[in-house]
């Protein structure tokens, strides 16, 4: 078993399948009991070190480390040492220091949870690194997929939005394409970046072309300040271009299914209306959320002594 | 405690045939019939691998011999060990518990091989997670010796003396290609 | 102790001869020589005599920095690396923009003794880009500056790089560009491409530095002035290059010795020991420079040296400060990426790592093959021996080396500044 989760590239397509099937397991190893705790990692530390407000994952994370019966101690940039300009070297040696099993580090600069990989003994686990990868998002969106969808070898997906600046999009890239589903990207050309034509992902800027043959239309955030910058020139134009509308979702197969990693611009990327029919698949997705984090979390810290 | 045949080296000697197998069976289901006096509040929960099929059986028998339906599920009980760090991490087994749950049921945790006694402790401690049950009982294929916790087997359908260094392993057809148990390495 | 006999050198790689040095001068060079009077006598057998090496693009980092580098440790690291001279940049705290800290940096080189250090000055106040600092006074001081750059800054704004290009002509200065469109980096972290789009670093694309070049090379033959592009490293920029020298326009270019041997793939482990501006590109660059360093389109090589503290590298890739060490490896790369694959021999090493550099600086005593009359500035190369980066054992102040545990062929075994040994048998002498 892989010592940390900084990427989803870290995962091969036994270890991604692995990793799925233990969320699939937990939950039903947790479905209609009294106690909602196992107490595999009791006994464990696991650190939350959250450089960004993200409650969600945050919480999500902290949900998943309680119900192994780990002990959790949440860092938060706020109202802690690393708001007064600690780096996060120094950081992480007090974490050594502590003694944590584990830490889920989300922080805006990429390649965050990389550095601090190289200075602690324990797991890292990236929970958002800049505009790099968040894999924990990519498992439980092909969580999702696969047990809503039932399969995800030739699932047809594609992702809406704003590539450049989206970890999530980059984490399900590569880890759809190693469990077998064809990506494809749809975006104005600002939003892909440059060297987007080396991923495993097919481009496209024809989303009207592209739904017929989606099963999956994952709907990125698109933050307004974007339109300053001059990705694009109006909220109106990008939402007329490649927003999810009823017109739009009209032309998805049936059975197709709609995603957003959330937290929702209503109306710019997506209309209310798909948002509130999709919406049985987003709140789904945050009891996955618990038990994609549950399995990383038990895979990569039950296997410390016994595992390479 | 499951070991496969077919990755263990040195001699090896088969101590239960494929009908052996089967007879064995038919007696733990006749035992329980009797020890539970009808097994109208019976739960069987398989733990995996080898478990699972055999408490699957152990339900058939008791509907062949008695029109009884005893429910039955499967518990994995990997979340619950005490070795994880030493061995490692596992892929999970399967959980399912029968509608109803086990609360006031008389539950019969099934597994192959009873050895140190640790799996049926890990086994406990899940069991109290999901439920209350009235009473626990456990059945195992074949009792080996060697317990390292006071737990014993209510219904043992073979007890083979073992040395630690011999491994003893359950096929069944539901797992591999056949039924039979077989001991391993040793002086044989 | 200036003088010298050293018996058996090859002499920038050509035949094998004994040079004589007598109160820092060369006074001959022939086989079978006697000692001068006083001198120590040095076997140079199976060694290459070279002109002493000159940097035109050094961060010295003091003042203002000291902790990270000082005029004195890296002039040691220059010593140690064969160079006689180095070009000491302007991005000081305060900023080398007046006649007061250029002579300052000056004074402190020649304190030390180990290099000559030319201060580079300013070409904006504070490296603004809002208003041309004191070019002339900064000419006519002690320093006798010649080169001006705002490196660290691109001098982004077209009409100030045109006034200054202009305004230079006046004391036959340069202006030193680091080539950089700001508007095209905001934020820019590493070569924009494949590896920035998987990577999620904001990239720095090639072309925000071949614009500015391109139009620096008009500006520069539109006002017949001389400019110096710091750092090249994209092959758009050799084509550009290529181009404007034959127009006859007075265009110099450098390139450093890690846009000639490492891509951007280095960036995948996110260690910020990697990060440079401009930034490591890809292996079709690569060939391009090397090619472009050949042919000449790139004039010399220039070690952007750049120390950094550990607190502005053991960090995340963001938040650290771009630069690498470079004196006392860039001989060695230069063998490794030019001499080895057959591009330059020892002759165009000396070109492009003395003679060139010297006169782009205006460094007279510098950059001469020894011959009598001539100052003895000299190194002596073992292009047999090779050898292991220790950061621990460089003598910066920093570590921020890329070439950690990196084997290198050529070792620098003496370097004699106007024929005081400063390194001896590749130990630097203070
Ligand atoms: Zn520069």
């Amino acid at each position: 078993m892989i010592r940390h989760l900084l990427s989803a590239a870290d995962l091969d397509r036994d270890t991604a399948t692995l990793l799925l099937d233990t969320a699939r397991q937990l939950g039903q190893a947790l479905t209609g009991r009294e106690v909602k705790k196992l107490p595999t990692l009791r006994g464990r530390t696991v650190v939350n070190l959250f450089y960004e407000d993200s409650t969600r994952t945050r919480v999500s994370f902290e949900t998943a480390a309680k119900r192994l019966s780990a002990d959790v101690v949440n860092f938060s940039a706020k109202g802690s040492s690393v708001s007064k300009g600690e780096s996060l070297k120094d950081t992480a040696w007090t974490l050594q220091a502590m003694g944590a099993d584990a830490v889920v580090i989300r922080h805006p600069a990429s390649g965050a949870s990389h550095r601090l990989a190289g200075w602690v003994d324990g797991s890292v686990l990236n929970a958002g690194d800049g505009t790099h990868e968040h894999p924990t998002q990519a498992l439980l969106d092909a969580y999702t997929m696969r047990e809503r969808m039932g399969r995800l070898d030739g699932l047809r997906v594609t992702i809406v939005g704003d590539v450049l600046h989206s970890r999530v999009a980059r984490s399900n890239v590569l880890l759809l394409r190693t469990l077998g589903a064809d990506v494809t990207l749809v975006a104005p050309p600002t939003l892909l970046p440059v060297g987007v034509e080396t991923w495993p992902a097919r481009i496209s800027y024809d989303f009207d072309a592209i739904l017929p043959k989606t099963d999956v239309v994952m709907m990125l955030r698109v933050q307004r300040e974007r339109m300053t910058d001059s990705f694009f020139p109006s909220v109106r134009e990008y939402s007329r271009r490649y927003g999810l509308d009823l017109r739009r979702a009209a032309l998805l197969p049936d059975d197709a299914l709609v995603m957003h990693p959330g937290p929702m611009v209503r109306g710019m990327e997506i209309a209310p209306e798909v948002a509130d029919s999709a919406r049985s698949a987003i709140v789904e997705q945050v009891a996955n959320g618990v038990l994609v984090r549950m399995a990383a979390l038990y895979l990569l810290l039950s296997g410390e002594k016994g595992a390479e | 405690m499951v070991e496969r045949a077919h990755n263990t080296p040195g001699p090896s000697r088969e101590l239960l045939s494929d009908a052996d197998i089967g007879r064995v069976v038919d007696r733990i289901a006749h035992q329980i019939l009797e020890k539970t006096r009808g097994a109208r509040d019976v739960t069987l929960l398989g733990i995996p691998t080898r478990g699972v099929p055999l408490a699957v059986r152990l339900a058939e028998r008791i509907r062949s011999f008695e029109g009884v339906e005893v429910p039955h599920g499967a518990l994995d009980v990997t979340l619950y060990r005490d070795d994880l760090r030493l061995r490692g991490a596992r892929p999970l087994g399967p959980t399912s518990v029968p509608a109803g749950g086990i609360d006031g049921r008389r539950v019969i945790l099934v597994d192959d091989v009873l050895y140190s006694g640790r799996t049926v402790r890990a086994a406990l401690n899940a069991l109290y997670d999901i439920g209350r049950p009235l009473q626990v009982q456990l059945a195992v294929l074949v009792d080996r010796g060697h317990r390292e916790l006071p737990i014993r087997a209510d219904y043992v359908g073979k007890n083979i003396p073992t040395a630690h260094s011999e491994k003893v392993s359950v096929l069944l057809r539901e797992t591999d290609e056949r039924d039979a148990v077989v001991l391993h390495g040793g002086d044989l | 102790m200036n003088s010298w006999l050293i018996q058996n050198a090859s002499i920038v790689g050509r035949e094998t001869a004994d040079i004589a040095i007598e109160n820092g001068v060369v006074t001959e060079v022939g086989t079978g020589l006697t000692a001068p009077e006083g001198a120590r006598v040095l076997d140079a057998t199976g060694l290459i005599a070279l002109p002493g090496l000159v940097d035109l693009h050094t961060h010295l980092r003091e003042p203002g920095r000291e902790d990270a580098e000082t005029v004195e440790s890296g002039s040691r690291a220059a010593a140690l690396g064969g160079y006689t001279a180095v070009c000491a940049m302007a991005n000081t705290s305060p900023v080398a923009d007046t006649a007061g800290v250029v002579e300052q940096v000056w004074r402190l080189g020649r304190d030390a003794g180990l290099v000559d250090v030319q201060p580079i000055g300013a070409v904006t106040v504070g490296l603004k880009g809002e208003h041309m600092a004191e070019l002339g006074a900064m000419a006519d001081s002690a320093a006798n500056v010649r080169i001006f750059s705002d490196d660290g800054f691109c001098v982004a704004d077209p009409k100030m790089m045109r006034r200054a290009l202009e305004y230079v002509k006046a004391f036959d200065g340069v202006i030193a560009q680091h080539a950089e469109e700001p508007a095209l980096t905001a934020g820019a972290q590493m070569h924009e491409g494949e590896f920035s789009s998987q990577l999620g670093l904001a990239g720095w694309p090639a072309v925000a530095e071949e614009a500015i070049i391109a139009r620096d090379c008009l500006l520069t033959g539109h006002v017949g002035s001389r400019l110096h592009v710091c750092h090249v490293s994209t092959a758009g920029s050799v084509e550009i290059l290529r181009w404007a020298k034959s127009k006859g326009w007075r265009v110099t270019a450098e390139v450093c010795p890690h846009h000639l041997l490492l891509t951007d793939e280095r960036a995948t482990t996110y260690d910020p020991v990697n990060k440079v501006n401009p930034p490591l590109r890809t292996d079709t660059d690569i060939e391009a420079l090397r090619a472009g360093l050949a042919e000449g389109v790139i004039d010399v090589v220039a070690t952007d040296h750049a120390p950094h503290s550990s607190e502005d590298k053991d960090c995340e890739w963001a938040a650290a400060r771009p630069g690498m060490l470079g004196l006392q490896t860039a001989l060695s790369i230069v063998v490794k990426t030019m001499v080895e694959p057959g591009l330059l021999d020892w002759d165009g090493v000396a070109e492009r790592m003395s003679r060139r550099p010297a006169r782009i600086a205006g460094l007279d005593g510098h950059g001469l093959d020894p011959a009598p009359g001539v100052p003895a500035n000299l190194t002596l190369i073992d292009p047999a021996a090779s050898w292991t980066v220790v950061p621990n054992e460089l003598a910066s102040l920093s570590r921020n080396t890329p070439y950690a545990q990196m084997t290198f062929p050529a070792t620098v075994r003496a370097t004699f500044l106007r024929g005081e040994a400063t390194v001896l048998e590749g130990k630097a002498q203070k």
